[in-house]
């Protein structure tokens, strides 16, 4: 990539602020017009962190955790590339994950669901984004989770995660679904995005290409960050 | 017809969650073990150099009620306004500095802080300088996608009032939800820094 501002967020495509399905959403929205703010340098930086951030067992949250065995749950891979919007990879691209463990569980010391803690699961992972974009993590595959919204509402068995570009205008968070899951299509948090097409974006699908025969299956989830325009160097398109 | 364009779509955003300090500040929300220390939990070291300045503030919703899930994290420049990234041109920026901060909101309070040190002036596109500012981008249950604004420095009134994205905003009574005054507070120069996600005191949030 190169060091450009970057195109445009299509603010239609991602979910609006104020979506009342979601109930949280109705008093943490913004009422007045967002500032359109072409890119400075100040959007155009960012934050990128070397290897040398990431322990050995970061990506393996099977066993970062680990106290005395293995967590308890169905044992998965998940992997994909980091693209940017013109479908290059993003080397280099931090990726932080969370999620709660086969029950349902969150380790967090808000958390008051009745479902047990896993001993061995603590719910946290990061990678660094190889050469080509790629990445890859092997945890146990997260349960479903009641949530006081309305009176009868379950998340999605879901992943959260944070991405880094290489530009603050980049910083993304998201959630991946899985697929073939009957609770996406109810869930309101991902109601609040309005295309379906969208929603279908975050639904990793089953990769058996790519599973380990006997021990993990795997599955696969892209993710795409905003591109950049060609650099503009004292008013003049570099390299153009 | 015409050629397809033929590009991708970013991925839609969701809400990072109530819990989002597991993937992000675990050892604040208490797994440890995991990782030595919280990415952006430390911006300086001693050989930082630059003017040591804490910034510190809450995050309201519309109701009034500060926030105490949501999580803060600050880019900036350095002391001589260069970015600790690869993406910056004009020299090479403090080897001790990065520039990142990341602070999870104090669970019973709601309060992010972050020691630091005050940029310097970084130039606008068309070479323009900048007042000294930090963006911010806040996410937390109920945002569906984070919200990006900045913080200028109230001991800076001449260069705000130059500053180019300050001084084309409409709506001249809402700037002020973009300065921070400057009091000292344990000894330290502390720049209090209140953020309103919606209301009459509304912050100023930028689509960049």
């Amino acid at each position: 990539m190169s060091g450009g501002s970057f195109y445009q967020r299509d603010r239609q495509w991602h979910p609006p602020a104020y979506a009342p399905i979601y109930k949280t959403s109705v008093t943490r929205s913004p009422q007045k017009a967002l500032v359109a703010l072409d890119n400075t340098l100040s959007e155009m930086t960012g934050p990128v962190f070397g290897h040398d951030v990431l322990g050995p067992l970061d990506d393996d949250m099977i066993r970062n955790f680990a106290k005395d065995g293995e967590p308890i749950g169905q044992r998965i891979i998940v992997h994909g590339r980091v693209l940017d919007e013109d479908a290059r990879p993003v080397p280099g691209a931090l990726i932080e994950v969370w999620q709660a463990n086969a029950g349902g569980r969150y380790r967090h010391r808000k958390e008051t669901y009745l479902a047990p803690l896993d001993p061995n699961f603590g719910g946290c992972g990061r990678t660094i984004s190889g050469p080509d974009g790629s990445y890859r993590f092997r945890t146990i595959k997260p349960g479903p989770y009641p949530w006081p919204n309305g009176p009868n509402d379950w998340r999605p068995a879901h992943i959260h995660f944070s991405i880094f570009g290489h530009g603050f205008a980049q910083r993304l968070i998201t959630q991946m679904y899985f697929e073939g899951d009957p609770l996406i299509w109810r869930c309101p948090i991902v109601a609040t995005i309005p295309d379906k097409a969208a929603v279908e974006r975050l639904i990793a699908p089953l990769d058996m290409a790519n599973t380990v025969p006997m021990d993990a299956r795997a599955y696969k989830f892209d993710i795409v960050l905003r591109g950049r325009r060609s650099t503009l160097f004292e008013n003049r398109m570099e390299g153009n | 017809m015409v050629q397809s364009l033929d590009r991708l779509k970013e991925s839609a955003s969701q809400t990072a969650g109530p819990y989002v300090h597991i993937g992000c500040t675990p050892n604040y929300c208490g797994i440890e073990g995991v990782y030595p220390q919280d990415l952006g939990r430390t911006m300086l070291t001693p050989q930082t150099k630059g003017q040591r300045i804490r910034i510190v503030g809450r995050v309201f919703d519309g109701v009034g009620t500060p926030l105490k899930d949501a999580m803060v994290e600050l880019w900036q420049a350095d002391a001589a306004g260069l970015y600790n990234s690869p993406q910056e041109t004009r020299g090479k920026a403090d080897p001790s500095f990065t520039g990142f901060g990341r602070s999870a909101g104090d669970m019973a309070t709601g309060e992010f802080v972050f020691d630091t040190v005050k940029p310097g002036t970084v130039p606008f596109k068309d070479g323009r300088p900048q007042a000294p500012h930090v963006t911010l981008w806040i996410v937390a249950r109920g945002i569906n996608i984070g919200l990006h604004t900045r913080i200028y420095f109230g001991d800076e009134a001449a260069a705000n009032e130059a500053d180019p994205i300050l001084s084309r905003i409409e709506h001249r009574s809402r700037v002020e939800t973009l300065v921070a005054p400057r009091t000292t507070e344990e000894g330290v120069p502390t720049y209090r820094h209140d953020i309103f996600l919606q209301g009459e005191r509304e912050t100023i949030f930028f689509d960049i």
